[in-house]
């Protein structure tokens, strides 16, 4: 039966900001202090009102534009009304049907696949809900309700069904976490919930008759790990396989309703969820507390600035100025601060491939072992870049590089810290600087040569490999000697 | 009895001159209630022992030379339905019964910065849903003229309350008339400002696009003296306005010259009580005596304001009560056999909590949100509200204030209107207009029915011109002479 799957994603985002969405209790989170971060206003105590944190908005319209979306002059404020013992007014603030963007697109890409666009139908502002806590002992313990996440803002992107594979759906969700993270509008925390991901997910089948059926639009709740976005999908598309071939129920039937499923990692599997309420009529209407937001050209202006490059564009970027695409995506990958770095290198050297080749092996070696990040990293841009230049400039070779490269990583543990000037100290001290004077290299070839009879004897006998001694000897004289000219001269020396 | 019965100003400026001291006027009021509150019951508690400390800080402070708000030393009782820092705010609902705010509202500080002394907190109809005080859930309010009869609502305990001589100022809420028609049953004065003048932060919500606070007083001055104390912007209410705040009490006796007083013919219908109509007639007598211009105008849409109201208050509200749902505060129902699922928790505890008249709106307000509905009732009442806003905005093209009844009728009978919810709802028509308008308006005393019943007449402003319309009741007034009534008023009720 050939089928095509078609995935939509939901994709919540804490934003982050001091203060919450419209209170001014922190934004932090808490669970070990329970309901500490809350004001009349996120308790949603009686008579409390609640005021827009101008921040919030900020960032949401940052991250819009940096969706491609485009940002509404106009904007309000809704409320979604059902009861949970999470949500404390009994109706979530969040926007209806004037949303504050909307229209834009990301980049997908799985492997070497190509790259493809996933059109965002929305994204919007909202504010995320409290947490229930309910006894897991099975003891029928209290539940509890904690409201510190109550009133975090929540940025909601909604995307068109454009996703065709499971593969692809976790790639959007990685491109998107990247972005979030290039423009440092979330923590992007996915443990803590600052990433959260719903999945809509259906198949195209075409039928032995020829026709094209769509099954029943299953939603996937709480995705909260690449990994399980992908997996869930994936089970889901064999499940909804089975059902069809089972039951051959399809969209649209009598009866078909939009269903909600859960995912159990542990037993990978999607199993039906009762929903939060019966029958789903949020019945929206404009929040009369809040006004309705109109954004002038100043801000759009104002915010445009803080958008940043896209990854996707990035790489393209990398690409051309020389990088295989592999190199562009690992050190895109690793986040923007990684990335600024990189190119702060490749533009102090000249020499991106030369850059790139230190960035993706060194240094991320270096960091890996050490459990760093970028920002915690021994060598600066600036002292990563002063060496590479003496390898560009020819004064030392690669290999003494990496001697100075782990020299001062080495120093810098104990407690020196990584300075350019120190580079030519090392070379200095180290007899690395590249041998150019052939009477010095002569001369430490005569030496040498004069300690190996034995070598130079097996040499005149046919012996090639026995130089390797010889060679030795004068590169531990000599460290800045290039081997593969010392080799020459000795051949030519004793062939003489 | 020195003080009991007499109006703002004099108390005030009596304080101010040494005459009396706070806590000797504090004292005065206190055995009054004490005396008289068993026959009116306008009061959910009497804050005796809050007020007698509170008022001797002021004797303190005044008596070491501190600079001394307005209000310093002068009694006023509050609505249930507005925070007191440690206080309960019940909003006459079992719902609320034990609820204590942790949180002061923003009419609250001021009155407290203004130096008043809290007498009390009042009672109303359940959540302001009434007009006669009938709908509290504890018991129902007495008219001090005649303690057979409502005081009107749903602010009825405070207009009682001023009308008893328990205190000369307390604060009210309107949302569809509920400030004005009790000052207009009790021989009162009561100003709805202008929609943002006074910040709704800490009013427990009724209808938040509707509500707003203000002062009910013995007589024009003591309500401007007070709306000088609560008007203002306030950044924790995003509604609140911005206009800059005229004093209300400076310019109060002057005169405005070359008035145009408009008065509408529609108004004059089957449902007028004869005695009203003659009442409302000397008041539109006087004005054209003091020089003022009568011009007939037309407004329409009014006769569809009692309809709108009732499709966009309740759906408001619906909304805004969504939050009493047992969980968090206020009312939970006990589980009776066995520990009850979170819906019959839900259900169970809004059921018992909320009294007949909330549910009834609360079921109006969410069916006019239901999905299906939504554009024929919702959004239709929102377009046919922007129709009567369009309709007093052309009005006051060409005069300077609306003049009506306040009530079609005299205040009726405990009792007499319970069964009849759509007659006690049609009782709101001429005051709706200014709500769905969000424009100032004033009830004040006009003459008495031949059995001795007072009846009130009402002046609507533009928005923002509280100044104006103060400046013309105050004429008004004078020229109807009100003097010496509530002190009648007070006596008929000590002497009962």
């Amino acid at each position: 039966m050939q089928y095509e799957v078609v995935v939509g994603l939901e994709v919540h985002v804490q934003l982050l900001t001091k203060s919450k969405i419209f209170c001014g209790c922190a934004n932090k989170f808490n669970p070990d202090n329970p309901n500490t971060q809350t004001c009349p206003v996120c308790l949603g105590l009686p008579g409390s009102l609640p005021v827009l944190n101008a921040e919030a908005f900020r960032l949401s319209c940052i991250t819009a534009m940096a969706l491609n979306c485009e940002i509404a002059r106009f904007t309000k404020w809704d409320r979604k009304q059902y009861y949970y013992p999470d949500l404390p007014k009994g109706y979530q603030i969040s926007q209806y049907d004037l949303p504050f963007s909307e229209h834009g697109w990301i980049e997908a890409q799985v492997e070497d696949g190509p790259v493809r666009k996933i059109r965002i139908l929305r994204a919007h502002l909202e504010e995320d809900a409290g947490k229930n806590i309910h006894d897991e002992s099975g003891r029928g313990g209290d539940s509890k309700v904690d409201l510190n996440r109550a009133g975090t803002p929540l940025l909601e992107i909604v995307s068109q069904p454009d996703i065709r594979s499971a593969a692809e759906a976790k790639a959007c969700l990685e491109e998107l976490h990247l972005l979030l993270t290039f423009l440092g509008v979330s923590d992007c925390n996915m443990q803590e919930g600052s990433l959260r991901c719903d999945a809509n997910v259906n198949l195209h089948i075409q039928t032995e008759s020829g026709d094209k059926v769509a099954t029943p639009i299953v939603e996937i709740k709480n995705l909260n790990t690449f990994r399980g976005v992908e997996a869930a999908i994936e089970v889901e598309v064999k499940r909804q396989l089975e059902e069809f071939k089972k039951t051959g129920r399809k969209l649209g039937d009598p009866g078909v309703e939009k269903e909600t499923r859960g995912w159990d990692a542990e037993r990978n599997t999607t199993f039906a969820q009762r929903g939060k309420e019966e029958a789903a009529d949020y019945r929206y209407f404009p929040d009369p507390d809040l006004v309705p937001v109109v954004v002038s050209e100043e801000q759009l202006t104002e915010w445009r600035t803080f958008v940043c490059e896209s990854p996707s564009r990035r790489r393209r970027r990398f690409q051309e100025a020389g990088l295989s695409a592999y190199d562009a995506e690992v050190i895109v990958n690793q986040g923007r601060e990684f990335a600024d770095y990189y190119e702060r290198v490749a533009d102090a050297i000249g020499d991106a491939k030369q850059a790139a080749n230190w960035a993706t092996q060194d240094v991320l070696r270096t960091l890996n072992d050490k459990q760093q990040t970028i920002d915690d990293f021994a060598l600066s841009s600036d002292v990563l870049a002063a060496l590479l230049k003496r390898i560009v400039d020819g004064d030392i070779t690669v290999k003494s590089g990496r001697e100075l490269f782990a020299a001062l990583i080495e120093e810098a543990d104990d407690g020196q810290a990584a300075a350019a000037s120190r580079i030519d100290e090392l070379i200095e001290e180290r007899g690395l600087k590249v041998v150019n004077d052939t009477g010095a290299l002569d001369a430490a070839i005569d030496a040498a040569l004069a300690e190996s009879p034995q070598a130079v004897e097996d040499f005149r006998n046919g012996k090639q490999q026995a130089v390797g001694a010889v060679i030795g000897k004068v590169m531990k004289s000599l460290k800045g000697a290039d081997p593969k000219q010392v080799r020459e001269r000795i051949i030519e020396k004793l062939s003489g | 009895m020195d003080w009991i019965g007499r109006s703002v100003s004099e108390m005030a400026s009596a304080l101010q001159q040494g005459e009396v001291t706070a806590q000797a006027l504090a004292e005065e009021h206190l055995s009054h209630i004490e005396a008289c509150e068993p026959k009116v019951r306008s009061f959910l508690e009497v804050f005796r022992e809050q007020a007698l400390t509170a008022a001797e800080a002021v004797d303190r402070k005044r008596a070491a030379g501190e600079k001394l708000g307005p209000l310093a030393g002068v009694p006023v009782a509050i609505k249930d339905n507005i925070c007191v820092k440690g206080e309960i705010a019940s909003c006459s609902s079992k719902m609320l019964e034990n609820f204590r705010s942790p949180y002061n509202s923003h009419v609250t500080e001021r009155l407290l910065d203004a130096g008043a002394v809290l007498v009390g907190r009042t009672n109303m109809d359940e959540f302001a849903m009434g007009s006669s005080c009938e709908s509290s859930a504890f018991f129902p309010t007495s008219n001090p003229w005649d303690l057979d009869r409502t005081p009107g609502g749903s602010s009825g305990g405070s207009a009682a309350a001023v009308a008893a001589g328990f205190a000369p100022i307390a604060i009210g809420s309107d949302t569809g008339g509920s400030i004005r028609q009790p000052a207009s049953f009790c021989g009162v004065v009561g100003l709805k400002p202008t929609y943002g003048r006074v910040s709704r932060f800490g009013l427990i919500a009724f209808a938040s696009s509707l509500d707003q606070i203000g002062p009910i007083a013995t007589d024009v001055c003591g309500a401007a003296l007070t709306l000088d104390a609560i008007a203002g912007h306030d950044g924790r209410d995003s509604t609140s306005a911005k206009e800059p705040v005229p004093s209300f009490s400076d310019a109060l006796d002057q005169p405005l010259a070359g008035l145009r007083v408009g008065v509408v013919a529609e108004h004059d219908n089957d449902g007028l009580d004869d005695e009203v109509r003659q009442a409302v007639a000397k008041s539109v007598d006087a004005y054209r005596k003091l020089g003022a211009e009568i011009v007939n105008i037309d407004l329409p849409n009014a006769q569809y304001g009692v309809a709108v109201y009732y499709v966009l208050a309740p759906s408001e509200a619906s909304s805004n009560l969504a939050r009493y749902d047992g969980v968090h505060y206020g009312y939970r129902a006990e589980a009776e056999n066995g520990p009850h699922s979170m819906i019959e928790m839900y259900e169970h505890s809004r059921g018992q909590g909320f009294g007949d008249e909330v549910k009834r709106r609360i079921m109006l307000g969410t069916y006019a949100l239901s999905s299906g509905v939504y554009a024929a009732y919702y959004k239709k009442a929102l377009e046919v509200r922007r129709l009567i806003r369009d309709d007093f905005t052309k009005a006051f093209e060409s005069v300077d204030f609306v003049l009506s009844p306040t009530s079609p009728t005299p205040p009726f009978k405990i009792g007499e209107m319970i069964d009849n919810p759509l007659a006690l709802y049609l009782n709101d028509l001429f005051t709706i207009g200014a709500n769905l308008a969000g424009l100032p308006a004033i009830s004040l005393p006009c003459g008495k029915t031949s059995s001795g019943l007072p009846i009130g007449v009402q002046l609507i402003a533009p928005a923002f011109e509280e100044a104006r319309l103060l400046r013309a009741s105050r004429m008004l007034e004078q020229e109807i002479g009100w003097d010496g009534e509530l002190a009648g008023c007070v006596s008929q009720l000590a002497g009962d």
